[in-house]
C-alpha cells in the first residue's frame, strides 16, 4: 500500500456557530443551555399552526460582525429561504436558512478563503432511546425543542485546507476570532460550535478534484483531526486498491474511530429551497454595517501583528499568544503588571516565560487563568530573573512553587533562599573551591580546552543549590585561571 | 322576534345596544340559537354559552357576535382548518385578528366550515362535510370560506371572518349574495391564520352590507409586529357614505368578452355597469395583457407554498397520527390517512414545482408572471380608479357538479386570482340575480385603496338595492 503522502488532501469545512443573542432567531424565547426539556418554547419554535417568524435583529448584527471579522462582503439585503426536509428535529418541515443570497460572501482568515457566511435557525435536539444512540435501531425517540430556533451562523470555507493539522489550526483561529468577537460561546462540547468536513484526495498534480465525502458533526478539535486522518486513510486505501470513493455522508465515532455511512448521494435530500414567503427581505443598511464595525474588538490576526511589530515577539510566539485569546489576555495583563514597564525588552522574556516555562508546566491547560499563578506574580518573577536577583534555574524553582501554592515570587525567593549567589565576594570563593577540587579539569581549561567548563559550573551549581549564574561562573573561571 | 334580531345589520345592532334598546346577551343568544340549529353545515363549532358581555359594554363593536373561519387560531377552541389532520386541535393562542376583534368587543359565536386548508371553491373539500348555499340547499356556497359566507347570508351570524388566497372571500360572498372584502396583502395580520399560501393569504370580513364590512375591517387591519409581512396601511378606515360615483373612472378588462361566463352573469354585470353610469361613473376598457396567465401562475405558486406550509402536519407534535413501525411510515401514513384529495393534489404539484431542476421552469417563471400581472394593474390604475368584473363566471352550482373536474373548479377563480397575485384589494358585492341566484360584482383598486373601494361599493349597494335580508332569501325564506 502506498503512503497517504502520495495524494493531495483537499478539505473544505462547514462550521455552525450558535450566536449569543438573548432570544431565538425567529421568536422571543430566551436562549438557554441545560434547562429542563421543552421549557423554552412557544408557538413559533414549536411550529404550531398559524405561527409566523420574525427575524432577530441582533442575530443579523452578529452576522455582520462575523462578516467584518472574516473580511467578507456584506449583502445589500437579508433574504431568507426555506430548506425543506422531514425530520422530528425540524418542526416546520423546513429550516429557515439562506440559499442564494448569503449575508456574507468572500473573505478569508488564516490563509483559508471563506466562501460564505449565512444565518439560519438551529434544529431541535432528538434523543434516541436504545443502544445505538441514533435513530436507526432505536426503540423510541424524544425531541427537546429548547435548542430549536437558536440563531446559527454557518461559515463555509473554500477547499483550501490540505491536512488534518491545518484544519485544526484554522478552526482554533476561527474559534478564537469568534470568541473575541463575542458572537458565540464557541463551546464544541455544548454544541455552540460544530464542524462538518468535506474531504477528497487526488494524486499530486491532478487538476480535477476527487470525489468528496462529508464527515458530520464532530464535536472536538481532536476528533476532527482524527476523523479527517481516518477518512483520508480510508480514501487512500480505496484508491490504492483501484476502487472508487463513493460520495456519501459519514459519521466518525471517536470512541471506536470507526467511520459509518449515514446516507449516500442517491439518498441525498432535494431541499427544494425557495424564498421564505413569511419574511420580506430586510435591507442591510449602511448604519447596520457601521454599527457592527464600531463593535469590532481587536481580532487575533491583528493582535498577532501587534505583538510582532510593537513587542518584537517571534512570529510563532505572537501567533501562539494571539490565537488563544485567553492566553493572550493573560500575557497582556502580566505585561501591564511588569515592574520594568511595557516594552519589547520586558515583553520578550515574559512571553518566553509564559509560553515555554509556565504553559509547559500546566499539563495541557491552555489558559493560565485557571492556575494559582497570577499574571503579576509571573511578571515580578521575570523581573527578578532579568535583574539577576534570581538565576533562570532558580526562577524555575520559584515558578514550581507558584504553580503549587501561588504567592509572591520575592517572598518565595527569600523564604527558600533562592536568591542568586553572584558577585566577586560570594561567588569567587566557590569557583576557587571548585577549581581546587578538580585540578585535572583546571589544567585542561588552562590549556585552552573549554569543553569541561560544564564540570566546574556543575560543581558551583551544586554548591550554591543552583543559585549561581552560569555566565558569571564562566567569567570567574576565566579570570581566576588568567585566560 | 328572533328572526328580527338576526335580520339586523351589525351596525344597527351596535347602535341599538348603545341606545339601550337591545341587550347584547339577547342578541348573542338569538344568533347562538340560530347557529346551533344550523342546517347548512356552516359551523364546525358553536359557542355553548352566552359569554359574559359586561366587559364589552363600552367597546366599539359592543358584544356583537362574530363567526370565525375555522383556520383562525382561537385559544382553547377547535381550530381545524377544515382538515381531519387537525381534528380536535385546540390552539394555545389567539390569532392576532381574533384578539383584535375580541378587544373591540365582538364575541366568538362559532367556527365556520371551509375547504380543507382553504383549498377549494365550493367548500366540498372540507373534512367535515360540504356546506349548503342558503339560497338553494342543493347548491354550493362557494369556497373556501363557504361556511362564513353561508352563515352570514342565512342569518346565522351578523358578520364573519374569512380568508382569501385566490378568491376565497369574494367568490363565496358572490355565490351567497353578501359582501366580502379581500384587503391589500399585508394590511391585516396573518399571525394565527393556519397558512395555505403565505404570499397570497389575506384575512377579510364578510357582512350583509358594505357598511358592516367596512366596520369589521376597520377593527382588523393594522401593523402586527408578529407578522413580518404586515405593513400598517391603510391608516384609517372611514365608514362609507358615498351615494354617487361622479368622476369615478371604472375599467373593464378588455379580455372580458363573455366567453366562459354564464349569460345571466354577463347580463347582471352589464346592468351593474349601467347603474354605475347612472351614478356618474364612466366606464372604459383597460388592458391587463398578462392576467390570462394568472390562473396558471397561481396554480404553481400557491401549491408550492402550500407544499411547504403543510409539511408541519407530520403527526409528531399535534393533530392526528397514524401509528406505524418507523418514522417514515408514520409520516406517510399520517399524511395519507388524514389529508383530503385536493390537499394531496396541491402538495404534489407544489413539491414537483420546487424540485431540483424544475424550479426555474415552474416556480421562478410563475413569479415573473406574477410581477408582470402586478405591473399590468399598476399601468391600468394610471387610467382608471377601479377595475370591475363579475366576481365569479357563474352563480352557485349544484353540489357535486364539479368535484370530478378540478380544472373547471379552478376556473371559478379566473377573475379573482389575478388580483390576488397583484396583492391589491377588491370587494365583492351582490349586484343582481341570475336564475334566482345572486351575482357578485367585483371592484378592485390599487394597493391600500380600501376606502375608495368601500365608498364606491356603498353607492352601488344603495342603487342595486339587492335584497339579502336573511329571513327573505331563498332557502332562508323556505325554511
Amino acid at each position: 500500500m502506498s503512503p497517504v503522502s502520495d495524494y493531495e488532501i483537499v478539505i473544505g469545512l462547514e462550521i455552525h456557530v450558535q450566536l449569543k443573542t438573548r432570544t431565538k432567531m425567529f421568536c422571543g424565547c430566551e436562549l438557554t443551555f441545560g434547562e429542563p426539556p421543552n421549557t423554552r418554547v412557544c408557538e413559533v419554535c414549536l411550529a404550531l399552526p398559524g405561527s409566523l417568524p420574525v427575524p432577530n435583529a441582533e442575530a443579523i448584527h452578529l452576522g455582520v460582525m462575523i462578516g467584518h471579522a472574516l473580511g467578507c462582503e456584506i449583502a445589500p439585503r437579508m433574504k431568507f429561504d426555506r430548506k425543506q426536509y422531514f425530520y422530528p428535529d425540524s418542526p416546520k418541515g423546513y429550516q429557515i436558512s439562506q440559499f442564494d443570497e448569503p449575508l456574507c460572501a468572500g473573505g478569508g482568515i488564516g490563509g483559508v478563503r471563506i466562501e460564505r457566511v449565512h444565518l439560519e435557525e438551529d434544529a431541535a435536539k432528538t434523543i434516541h432511546a436504545g443502544a445505538s444512540g441514533r435513530i436507526h435501531g432505536s426503540a423510541s425517540s424524544v425531541v427537546d425543542f429548547n435548542r430549536g430556533g437558536t440563531p446559527l451562523a454557518e461559515i463555509v470555507t473554500e477547499p483550501d485546507i490540505h491536512s488534518a493539522e491545518q484544519a485544526g489550526e484554522f478552526l482554533r483561529l476561527l474559534r478564537t476570532t469568534l470568541r473575541v468577537l463575542g458572537v458565540s460561546d464557541v463551546n464544541m462540547e455544548e454544541g455552540s460550535l460544530r464542524c462538518d468536513a468535506n474531504i477528497s484526495i487526488r494524486p499530486h498534480g491532478q487538476t480535477e478534484l476527487g470525489t468528496k465525502t462529508e464527515l458530520k458533526n464532530m464535536n472536538s478539535f481532536r476528533y476532527i483531526e482524527k476523523g479527517i486522518t481516518a477518512e483520508v486513510a480510508r480514501q487512500a486505501a480505496l484508491l490504492d486498491a483501484g476502487e472508487r470513493v463513493v460520495q456519501e455522508t459519514l459519521h466518525f465515532d471517536p470512541r471506536t474511530e470507526a467511520l459509518t455511512s449515514m446516507r449516500s448521494k442517491e439518498e441525498a435530500n432535494d431541499y427544494r429551497y425557495f424564498p421564505e414567503p413569511d419574511l420580506v427581505p430586510v435591507p442591510v443598511t449602511a448604519a447596520m454595517i457601521e454599527r457592527a464595525r464600531a463593535a469590532m474588538p481587536e481580532l487575533p490576526a491583528a493582535r498577532a501583528a501587534r505583538f510582532e511589530e510593537d513587542l518584537e515577539l517571534h512570529p510563532d510566539t505572537a501567533k501562539l499568544l494571539a490565537w488563544r485569546s485567553e492566553l493572550g489576555d493573560w500575557f497582556e495583563e502580566a505585561l501591564a503588571a511588569s515592574p520594568d514597564g511595557v516594552s519589547a525588552a520586558t515583553a520578550g522574556p515574559l512571553a518566553n516565560w509564559t509560553t515555554n516555562e509556565l504553559l509547559k508546566r500546566l499539563e495541557g491547560e491552555t489558559d493560565p487563568g485557571g492556575s494559582k499563578v497570577t499574571p503579576a506574580a509571573l511578571a515580578q518573577l521575570v523581573a527578578l530573573v532579568g535583574a539577576k536577583s534570581v538565576t533562570a534555574a532558580g526562577g524555575r524553582q520559584v515558578l514550581e512553587v507558584l504553580i503549587a501554592e501561588g504567592g509572591d515570587p520575592a517572598a518565595i525567593v527569600e523564604a527558600q533562599g533562592l536568591g542568586a549567589v553572584g558577585g566577586e565576594d560570594t561567588l569567587a570563593p566557590v569557583v576557587q573551591e571548585a577549581l581546587a577540587a578538580n585540578p585535572d579539569i583546571a589544567e585542561r581549561l588552562r590549556g585552552g580546552d573549554m569543553k569541561p567548563m560544564g564540570v566546574i559550573i556543575g560543581h558551583v551549581m551544586k554548591a550554591t543549590k543552583g543559585r549561581a549564574d552560569g555566565g558569571e561562573v564562566t567569567k570567574l573561571v576565566r579570570s581566576q585561571l588568567g585566560l | 322576534m328572533s328572526a328580527e334580531l338576526t335580520d339586523l345589520t351589525a351596525k344597527a345592532a351596535i347602535d341599538a345596544i348603545a341606545a339601550g334598546d337591545l341587550d347584547a346577551a339577547e342578541l348573542f343568544g338569538a344568533y347562538r340559537a340560530a347557529a346551533a340549529a344550523d342546517e347548512l353545515n356552516a359551523y364546525t363549532w358553536v359557542a355553548e354559552d352566552t359569554p359574559d358581555l359586561g366587559v364589552a359594554a363600552d367597546a366599539p363593536l359592543r358584544g356583537v357576535p362574530l363567526a370565525v373561519k375555522d383556520l383562525f387560531c382561537t385559544r382553547g377552541v377547535p381550530s381545524q382548518a377544515g382538515s381531519r389532520i387537525l381534528e380536535g386541535y385546540r390552539p394555545p393562542y389567539d390569532a392576532t385578528v381574533v384578539a383584535q376583534l375580541a378587544a373591540a368587543g365582538t364575541s366568538l359565536l362559532g367556527k365556520t366550515n371551509q375547504d380543507e386548508f382553504a383549498m377549494g371553491s365550493s367548500n366540498e373539500n372540507s373534512g367535515y362535510g360540504p356546506v349548503k348555499n342558503p339560497w338553494d340547499h342543493t347548491r354550493v356556497p362557494g369556497g373556501s370560506s363557504g361556511g362564513s359566507a353561508a352563515a352570514v347570508a342565512a342569518g346565522l351570524a351578523p358578520w364573519a371572518l374569512g380568508t382569501d388566497t385566490g378568491g376565497s372571500i369574494r367568490q363565496p360572498a358572490a355565490l351567497c349574495g353578501i359582501v366580502g372584502l379581500k384587503p391589500t396583502y399585508g394590511s391585516v395580520s396573518r399571525y394565527g391564520m393556519i397558512a395555505f399560501a403565505s404570499s397570497l393569504d389575506q384575512a377579510g370580513p364578510f357582512a350583509r352590507t358594505v357598511t358592516d364590512t367596512a366596520l369589521l375591517y376597520a377593527h382588523m387591519h393594522g401593523r402586527d409586529e408578529r407578522d413580518a409581512t404586515s405593513v400598517g396601511r391603510p391608516d384609517e378606515i372611514a365608514l362609507p357614505t358615498g351615494e354617487r360615483l361622479d368622476g369615478i373612472r371604472l375599467g373593464v378588462p378588455d379580455t372580458l368578452t363573455g366567453e366562459g361566463v354564464e349569460p345571466g352573469v354577463m347580463a347582471a354585470f352589464a346592468a351593474a355597469l349601467e347603474t354605475a353610469r347612472s351614478l356618474g361613473a364612466t366606464v372604459e376598457q383597460v388592458a391587463l395583457p398578462h392576467a390570462d396567465h394568472g390562473l396558471s401562475a397561481y396554480y404553481i405558486l400557491a401549491p408550492a407554498e402550500a407544499s411547504s406550509n403543510l409539511a408541519r402536519f407530520d403527526g409528531v407534535r399535534y393533530g392526528a397520527r397514524s401509528e406505524a413501525g418507523d418514522l417514515l411510515s408514520m409520516y406517510t401514513e399520517t399524511r395519507h390517512d388524514f389529508f383530503g384529495d385536493e390537499v394531496k393534489r396541491r402538495i404534489l404539484i407544489g413539491t414537483y414545482a420546487l424540485s431540483s431542476g424544475f424550479y426555474d421552469a415552474y416556480y421562478a417563471s410563475a413569479q415573473k408572471v406574477r410581477t408582470l400581472i402586478a405591473r399590468d394593474f399598476d399601468a391600468a390604475f394610471a387610467g382608471v380608479d377601479l377595475i370591475v368584473t363579475p366576481t365569479s363566471p357563474g352563480v352557485a352550482f349544484p353540489l357535486g357538479a364539479k368535484t370530478e373536474d378540478p380544472l373547471s373548479m379552478y376556473l371559478n377563480d379566473a377573475f379573482t386570482i389575478p388580483i390576488s397575485l397583484a396583492g391589491i384589494p377588491a370587494i365583492s358585492l351582490p349586484c343582481g340575480l341570475s336564475e334566482g341566484l345572486p351575482v357578485g360584482l367585483q371592484l378592485a383598486g390599487p394597493a391600500f385603496s380600501e376606502n375608495r373601494i368601500l365608498e364606491a361599493a356603498h353607492a352601488l349597494e344603495r342603487a342595486f338595492a339587492f335584497e339579502n335580508t336573511p329571513s327573505r332569501i331563498g332557502g332562508g325564506a323556505a325554511a
